[in-house]
């Protein structure tokens, strides 16, 4: 495309919206050569940039906006990509090819991409508007729910109803029943997910949902909104008469492609909505393109789905880059998804339209499993719905999208694995493993095969496969495995280059053995000297056997940067410290000591995800005196350094709170006092909540308790960060006895079996047999190592003492706590701080910091915060 | 048995052989440089630059020793480069982020036999 920019002005290119489509047009932009020179401008309406929408249900499991984040930091700046926010562009001017925005600011362009996605659809009904009545679709239109549902629980009422029966109506009806809202979902076709699943499966979905409490209605549609004398809204009357209870009414019946401007400007759009383009994604109007759910792609149809909406940013980013490739023209619209606990998927053509198909149906109600298949009159699989149980996904949807005739009988791939006696399926190298970045099978052998990429670490880096929504990772693992052993190279399981055996194999030889140094173990059982990866997992097996302080002798010299000094290191070269407050309980004069202690140092204090107090700012010499404080004021070590159990997370449970069932708090406390100084393969985070309302999110932990009248549910394997896990149920309705010793062995089964830093979330996906296996070891002793894994703990908890106070009591220990070996009483020059905010922070190499120099406990610190404290203007 | 490194000019006595445990790094002070101090599992001893280029945080000495292939290592306690202890060269990365080359001065160093001042009591 020759843009007819003047030479001496470098060309402009307008990206209208800075969504999920539109930061991977930005990333797929940047990556095109000969690019640099153009000036880049993204104008976005919402405050915030590019979040991953697909996940945002995840904001009420305790995940924050900035965890959503899909714009990696520095990346506008490394490009010269300028981004604004909240000021959405209201007009195009095709002639003078500009955009105006709703601020009133002109901007020229070469390029137009339009980004700007779909808005929610709200049925014409009376009463749409009032108070109560949301969407769902940004991060503030959940802050508004969120802040409605609590309004409403808090007043006692709480009754939520959702419009819309598809995949958002959903995902909103489950966040709504997760605050604790009765929850009720009105859909106008006949059945839920009418788009993606059929009758039979709509039928099982919906058995699914009521069991967890949500009330369905279809055949149903929204007629008028009634209000309350205050004008928000009471209630939402149905179109057969009869008028539902609501405190809070969420629109989630579709979407539409958002295509004003386009219209505004003259540009065609479709029959319903959708800016029209050809496969190139460009409009009639060769300067303007349009990508995602507001456009009509090539085929007619608007898509809404991600991989769909990535493969057109792509296409328009090397349209533009004058490096055309394929074009856009359709893509496959499988989904596989987790819907309120319920796995669904879909995938081809799920209702069998084609002439001539015909449904092979699995369908076991009372164990919620629903299978069917589309096969073609040639034999070939041309879709299907899975709900309850969607592991064949990944290898359905690539067969499927083959469109071959099947090598096996169609049965075999819908019946219980009991039953199906079906070898693993050959897929055909055209099949597309990983639909986010549209990466076949043969270009993942390919990247084994040719470009040497020896494992799925590897793969992904250099093919972007199992990047996106990771849900083939699993047939990615299995195709690079294979790929690995087709091509002779031994598939290398060993930790390192040092031990050729895995973590859990070492485990085994050092408590066969009685080994308990590193040396003796590398030169027996591996080679050379060891490295960043071995030592730490040596150093963390012989603490899990309990093998003293883990600064005597040898031990000293295997331990990972925190361990290093019983401290986390921070980015500038300083510690934090983070007293024990088992259960996130604390008295006043904990509170005070804690205080007094941070103030006397002059350290930075901030309230931790695990319900306790961190202090930033020590340096290695100022430990002993720090830690000196705490543990003469009764607190010992909160492990918030080791790959251990950290806290035990609680809600206040039945003694204060009227919903509470059991005393959370009391449980949390023993829980934490008895695991404390555990070390493990990864940390291990739990939580005790006092009922079903959860507020200690213990399903989101690697183990959590909830109160159940009869007693204490616990769940397993649950996980926050990058890939949230809901834990698992293992058992329901526990005695406290049972429930302890249970943990007990689920906590030493995984530290004996998980890989390195493992945590259990992917230790129990990895693990064969899954969830029922786990049950029969920890809870039937199916394997007969019940005791041993009992005598394991209590070794443990017998020889548990506080390692600070240990260090303390120890000159040997204490000596290594020095600035420098040649001038120890030398505070680190390096170490240095500023004022923010009332308190420190690290200074910046460009920034002339304080050293902290209160090492006596008397001593005023240094002033650093300066004599005015800075009010932070609102 | 006392430690001790040149610092260009002269040899500087540091600290006690017996205060160095094998595989455990000290930080030394010299004038305004900041040099890391190892001993190895042969006996061998190392001394480099206390600062990582990575992350400019003077924290070598609290990193952890080890070989790649024949060669002895030290992995930087805050993002893991790993550096070659023979030339000081950064075997995972060539350049640091301020865009110079990624490699730690090696520092001279050696012991001496005691002083008879300094004979043990």
């Amino acid at each position: 495309m020759t843009s007819s920019h003047t030479p001496e002005r470098p060309p402009a290119l307008v990206l209208v919206g800075h969504g999920m489509v539109g930061q991977r047009f930005l990333e797929a932009w940047t990556e095109q050569p000969g690019t640099g020179h153009w000036r880049v401008t993204v104008l976005a309406e919402e405050p915030r940039p590019a979040y991953d929408r697909v996940h945002l249900s995840s904001l009420f499991d305790g995940r924050t906006p900035e965890d959503l984040a899909l714009c990696p930091p520095g990346f506008l700046a490394e490009h010269g990509i300028e981004l604004r926010l909240g000021d959405p562009v209201t007009a195009v001017d095709r002639a003078a090819r500009t955009v105006t925005t709703r601020s009133g600011t002109e901007l020229g362009y070469d390029a137009l991409v339009l980004a700007t996605g779909s808005i929610p659809f709200v049925p014409p009904v009376p009463g749409r508007d009032a108070a109560g009545c949301h969407v769902y679709r940004t991060v503030e239109d959940l802050d508004a729910i969120r802040a409605d549902a609590a309004h409403a629980l808090a007043d006692g009422g709480g009754t939520g109803v959702v419009v819309g029966g598809g995949l958002l109506g959903l995902e909103a009806a489950g966040a709504l029943r997760a605050m604790g809202l009765a929850t009720h979902v009105v859909e106008f076709a006949p059945r839920l997910m009418a788009v993606q699943v059929d009758e039979g499966g709509g039928a099982m979905l919906r058995r699914k949902i009521e069991d967890l409490g949500v009330r369905v209605h279809t055949d149903a549609a929204a007629s008028g909104i009634a209000t309350g004398a205050d004008g928000a809204v009471r209630g939402l009357a149905l179109s057969d008469g009869r008028e539902l209870p609501a405190d809070l009414v969420v629109f989630s019946a579709g979407v539409r492609p958002r295509d004003q401007l386009a219209r505004d400007c003259g540009l065609p759009v479709g029959p319903r909505g959708g800016i029209v383009v050809d496969e190139r994604c460009r409009t009639e109007d060769p300067a303007v393109l349009a990508v995602g759910e507001c456009a009509l792609a090539a085929d007619g149809r608007v898509y809404g789905l991600v991989a769909p909406g990535y493969q057109m940013a792509e296409t328009a980013a090397r349209e533009l880059a004058g490096r055309p490739g394929p074009g856009f023209t359709g893509a496959d619209t499988s989904t596989e998804l987790k819907l309120l606990g319920v796995d669904v998927a879909s995938f081809g053509d799920p209702h069998g339209s084609a002439e001539g198909a015909l449904d092979v149906l699995y369908s076991d109600s009372r164990l919620g499993v629903y299978r069917k298949l589309v096969i073609g009159s040639d034999g070939a699989l041309l879709g299907g719905v899975l709900v309850g149980d969607t592991d064949a996904y990944g290898t359905l949807r690539p067969l499927a999208k083959a469109g071959r005739p099947l090598t096996v009988p169609p049965e075999q791939l819908v019946l219980p694995a009991g039953f199906a006696a079906a070898g693993p399926i050959a897929l055909p190298d055209d099949a597309v493993l990983c639909s986010c970045h549209n990466v076949t099978q043969g270009a993942v052998r390919a990247a084994v095969r040719d470009q040497g990429c020896d494992g799925v670490t590897a793969v992904k880096k250099c093919t972007r496969a199992g990047t996106g929504c990771g849900s083939c990772l699993k047939q990615l693992t299995t195709v690079v495995t294979e790929e690995l052993a087709a091509t002779g190279a031994e598939v290398r399981t060993g930790l390192c280059e040092h031990f050729a055996r895995t973590r859990a194999e070492l485990y085994e030889i050092v408590r066969a053995t009685g080994i308990t140094t590193f040396s003796e173990l590398v030169d027996r059982h591996g080679t050379g000297e060891g490295c960043d990866i071995c030592k730490p997992t040596v150093a963390s097996i012989l603490a899990s056997l309990s093998n003293g302080h883990i600064l005597d002798g040898e031990q000293a010299a295997l331990q990972d940067s925190n361990d290093h000094f019983l401290a986390n290191l921070q980015r500038n070269g300083s510690y934090s410290v983070v007293p024990r407050v088992p259960g996130g309980e604390i008295t006043p004069e904990g509170l005070i000591v804690i205080g007094e202690v941070a103030r006397d140092f002059g350290l930075y204090t901030k309230i931790t995800g695990g319900q306790r107090i961190d202090l930033f700012g020590a340096s290695v010499d100022q430990l002993p005196a720090i830690w000196g404080r705490l543990v003469e004021a009764g607190f010992e070590s909160g492990h918030a350094y080791g790959k251990a159990l950290r806290t035990v997370k609680s809600c206040v449970g039945e003694t204060w709170c009227r919903y509470g069932m059991q005393d959370s708090v009391a449980l949390a406390i023993e829980l934490e006092l008895r695991y404390r100084g555990l070390r493990s393969p990864h940390k291990i985070k739990s939580a005790v909540s006092g009922c079903a309302r959860e507020c200690a999110e213990a399903r989101s932990k690697d183990f959590g308790v909830i109160a159940t009248s009869a007693g204490w549910n616990l769940y397993v394997a649950g996980n926050g960060g990058m890939t949230p896990r809901h834990a698992d149920l293992l058992a329901a309705d526990l005695d406290r006895g049972t429930l302890i010793r249970t943990i007990d062995r689920y906590l030493m089964f995984y530290i004996r079996t998980a890989d390195r830093l493992e945590r259990t979330s992917v230790w129990l996906e990895r693990l064969d047999g899954g969830l029922a296996h786990l049950r029969a070891v920890v809870l039937d002793d199916a394997l007969g190592i019940g005791a041993e894994l009992d005598a394991l703990m209590a070794r443990h908890i017998g020889s548990y003492q506080d390692e600070w106070a240990a260090t303390l009591a120890d000159p040997e220990r204490l000596r290594r706590f020095a600035s420098f070996v040649n001038a120890p009483g030398t505070p680190d020059p390096a170490v240095t701080f500023v004022p923010e905010r009332g308190q420190i922070r690290p200074a910046r190499p460009d920034e002339d910091g304080h050293v902290l120099t209160a090492t006596a406990p008397d001593a005023a610190p240094v002033l650093v915060a300066g004599p005015r404290l800075e009010v932070l203007a609102p | 048995m006392t430690v001790e490194i040149h610092d260009g000019t002269h040899w500087q006595p540091v600290c006690a052989l017996a205060d160095l445990q094998p595989g455990r790094g000290v930080a030394v002070l010299l004038a305004d440089h900041q040099v890391a101090l190892f001993r190895d599992r042969s006996g061998a001893l190392h001394a480099v630059d206390n600062r990582d280029p990575f992350s400019g945080a003077y924290v070598l000495s609290r990193g952890l020793l080890g070989s790649r292939g024949d060669r002895p290592t030290l992995a930087s306690p805050m993002y893991k480069q790993v550096f070659d202890l023979t030339d000081g060269r950064c075997l995972d990365e060539d350049t640091a982020p301020d865009g110079s080359p990624a490699v730690l001065r090696l520092w001279p160093v050696r012991t001496t036999a005691p002083a008879p001042s300094e004979e043990p009591a």
